[in-house]
């Protein structure tokens, strides 16, 4: 298969043009993906760009984005394929005199009744396809081990049909908030990404590029100390998408430059806990 | 040498610090580095770092030795030979001249050699004020030739280096002289708020420029000892094996930080126990349900799960001295899951014992509740030295009836007790009465009951006595208690 990016650096620039801003190890890893086929798994603080990598780089190549949001208690009949029991049990009535049961049975575990969930569906898929697995640490280990096949071969087993493999090697990106440790297994048939927050000058890129009409110094400012704050002891630090709905409040409030009252007055909107509002707001030295 | 000759030792070397790299993962490293040239560095290592390391704890660990590894790789890396100034030098040689205002004809080919101590510091002044990184490249490379003193075959770690180099250069005071300097330099006041971020810039400044003379030092010693001796002085443990109990200061910034990860990931794991623990009756509803993938045929029953009772904790500490960061991170550790317990109470002591748990119930951040546990709370008797026998006296008498059937009883300490009176008998007391008792030492087993070490006269009362030495070693144990 035709590799899809020439280097590390045109799915640099590539992501960039679709408003993602990658640093040379999302965009490494990205590259080494597609070149090795293989699955990437995403690790890293909640809301520091791991769905939305997966987004753009469908976008980018063009390609159809699948996703299998995973919860707990997702199964095989919801992530792989299932079995169209009304549809079987029509074909069997309908035939009830004519048909051999042989007949009857090989008709019904056909394609044709066949229901393709996100998992079959990526890999029977006739265009190209990004296949994202969100937040994979949701489901139970054993439901875990349903992934190895796809993850590893590309490929579904069916017992009443037989194995389906892939048209074409799709790009794979599974996602973990890391509540729970994954199985060795797993990692073993992945590349592994760690994205962290985002250095200060990437940061303010990702404003200039979410934030309609922000000002390069605006933006600046707000990745500074976004930056400082992340630096603090606390429970939860602000996300990149806190950064950005925080640019966005600053933008409403029709405000150029964050002064120390401004800061305090919307670091709710940065900081969720109350002990990490007045720990930020001390450090900045703004006075209550 | 080729690079898939450096990755065998490369890969041994992880391996050897205990990263667990598999088979199709060396595999896989082999790979990537055919489609990524090396030259492209950062995504070098990435991509090595996407096919063998699987778990972020483990991320320093990987790049102190990729640096070790390949840090004599690549045309920006490459040493330059003292008085042979390459075209970087002859660039530079103009901007100090610029800078001085010298003009053409100063020093003719000396490049930075000629600058003296003064000058250079001028220079680094400059750069961190303006934040030019190949400026500051440049002057740690120079910095490390001119002041560390390195020699070859010298039996000198990189850290004595690095601190006649930093010393040299007085980069303690560079933070305060650039705060100065900007004060004087810009129009208006700067407001609390701007000169705090200032501050924080400056400081990510200097530390770059910290790492860079670090990294200089490092390449310098690899070319002179090579790869494999380097890898094997800087071998560092992975944060979940190191000691508690000689954890340096930027030790125990990663083991807070791999804590939290942890905590969460076994509250998820306990929960997620509870829920699928025994089989309860059969769930009549959810097995209906899922016949219909028979055809109507009840071929998979599904149970209910009972929720067992969550146990009711409590946690007696010794905080003194060489244990105390180890009772610090117990403490951490189970106010993080505290949710998996239907109560949990914490005394600390050191000769005399008091309760801690208000602070904790306080406030949501568990930081600060320990903050004050070794600040306020009342744990000295007479000379501030442990004495195990009579914190347990006092345990008993105010809180001993507080104990019954459903408490889990954890003692900490290294059962260190000053050749004191034992007073093993509140631990048999306690025993009686509670549910469980176990105690964490966090000494290796070897050293029990040694020198002062009592913990075997303790210990013969309880369920059981662990060694915690680290956090793998706690983990595995919160994960049986409940
Ligand atoms: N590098 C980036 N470039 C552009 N936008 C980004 C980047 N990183 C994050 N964002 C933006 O931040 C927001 C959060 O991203 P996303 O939902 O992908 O986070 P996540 O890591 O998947 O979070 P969670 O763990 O909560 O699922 C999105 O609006 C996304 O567009
Ligand atoms: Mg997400």
């Amino acid at each position: 298969m035709k590799p899809r990016f020439n280097d590390v650096a045109t799915v640099r620039s590539g992501l960039k043009k679709v408003n993602y801003l990658a640093d040379d190890g999302i965009a490494g890893v990205v590259f080494l993906a597609d070149r090795l086929g293989k699955p990437v798994l995403i690790e890293g603080p909640a809301g520091t760009g791991k769905t939305q990598l997966a987004k753009s780089v469908a976008e980018l190549t063009g390609a159809r984005l699948i996703r299998l949001q995973c919860y707990e208690g997702l199964d095989e009949s919801k992530a792989l394929y299932e079995w169209n029991y009304k549809k079987q049990l029509l074909r069997i009535q309908a035939d009830k005199n004519s048909d051999s049961w042989s007949e009857v049975h090989d008709d019904i575990f056909s394609s044709e009744f066949l229901l393709a969930r996100p998992l079959l569906e990526a890999i029977t898929s006739e265009e190209p396809v990004v296949l994202l697995i969100d937040e994979v640490d949701r489901v139970e280990l054993e439901t875990e081990a349903l992934l190895l096949e796809i993850l590893s071969e590309y490929q579904v087993s069916i017992p009443e049909l037989g194995t389906i493999t892939a048209k074409q090697i799709p790009l794979v990106f599974l996602t973990s908030n890391n509540t729970r440790e994954l199985s060795e297994a797993l990692k073993r048939r992945c590349l592994y990404l760690h994205v962290d927050y985002p250095d200060l000058e990437r940061e303010k890129e990702i404003v200039l590029n979410k934030v309609p009409d922000i000002s390069e110094n605006l933006a600046d400012q707000i990745a500074r100390i976004v930056r400082s704050i992340r630096q603090l002891d606390l429970k939860k630090a602000p996300s990149v998408s806190e950064t950005l709905d925080w640019a966005r409040t600053l933008m409403l409030l029709g405000i150029e430059t964050i002064d120390a009252q401004e800061a305090k007055e919307t670091l709710h909107i940065l900081l969720k806990y109350q002990t990490d509002i007045a720990k930020a707001a001390k450090e900045l030295s703004v006075t209550k | 040498m080729p690079v898939l000759d450096l990755m065998s030792g490369f890969i041994a070397e992880l391996r050897n610090a205990g990263l667990p790299v598999s088979l199709t993962e060396n595999l896989d490293a082999m790979e990537a580095v055919k489609v990524i040239p090396i030259e492209d560095r950062d995504a070098f290592k990435y991509a090595l770092g996407a096919t063998l390391v699987k778990n972020n704890a483990h991320w320093r660990v990987f790049e102190t030795i990729f640096e070790v590894y390949f840090s004599l790789r690549g045309p920006e890396y490459a040493i330059t030979q003292d008085g042979q100034p390459d075209d970087f030098w002859r660039e530079m040689q103009e901007q100090i001249d610029q800078v001085n205002g010298q003009g053409e004809g100063k020093g003719s080919g000396g490049g930075m050699d000629s600058l003296t101590p003064e000058e250079i510091n001028a220079m680094l002044m400059r750069a961190l004020m303006s934040g030019d990184q190949a400026m500051m490249r440049a002057l740690a490379k120079q910095s490390v030739q001119r002041f560390a003193g390195m020699e070859p075959g010298r039996p000198v770690g990189g850290t004595y280096y690095l601190y006649r180099t930093l010393r040299n250069l007085d980069l303690e005071n560079m933070l305060q002289k650039l705060m100065d300097a900007n004060r004087e330099s810009s129009q208006q006041d700067l407001t609390s708020l701007e000169e705090r971020l200032e501050k924080d810039e400056f400081e990510s400044r200097i530390e770059q420029f910290k790492q860079e003379v670090e990294s200089e030092i490092r390449r310098r010693l690899v070319a002179d000892r090579g790869a494999e001796a380097m890898a094997k002085t800087l071998r560092k443990p992975l944060p979940e094996d190191v000691e508690f109990m000689h954890a340096s200061r930027d030790e125990m910034q990663s083991l807070k930080k791999a804590l939290y990860p942890l905590t969460r990931k076994l509250a998820a794991r306990l929960a997620r126990k509870r829920r699928h623990g025994r089989k309860g009756p059969l769930d009549f509803r959810n097995t209906v349900r899922h016949s219909l993938s028979y055809g109507g045929v009840p071929a998979d029953p599904k149970f209910r799960y009972p929720r067992p009772a969550k146990p009711e904790l409590m946690v007696i500490a010794d905080i003194s001295g060489s244990v105390a960061a180890f009772a610090r991170f117990t403490l951490m550790f189970v106010y993080a899951i505290q949710n998996q317990f239907s109560k949990v109470r914490s005394f600390v002591f050191i000769d005399g014992i008091d309760e801690v748990t208000k602070y904790f119930k306080s406030t949501e951040d568990i930081g600060e509740a320990i903050n004050r546990v070794n600040t306020e709370a009342d744990v000295v008797w007479v000379d501030g030295h442990s004495d195990y026998g009579h914190a347990f006296e006092v345990f008993w008498e105010r809180y001993g009836k507080d104990i019954n059937s459903k408490t889990t009883v954890l003692l900490l300490g290294d059962a260190r007790n000053n050749y004191h009176a034992a007073q093993s008998w509140v631990v048999k007391e306690i025993a009686k009465r509670a549910r469980h008792v176990y105690w964490l030492n966090p000494e290796p087993k070897s050293y029990w009951n040694t020198g002062d070490s009592i913990v075997g006269e303790y210990g013969a009362h309880t369920d059981g006595v662990f060694e915690c030495r680290n956090l793998r070693q706690l983990e595995g144990f919160v994960e049986n208690l409940t």
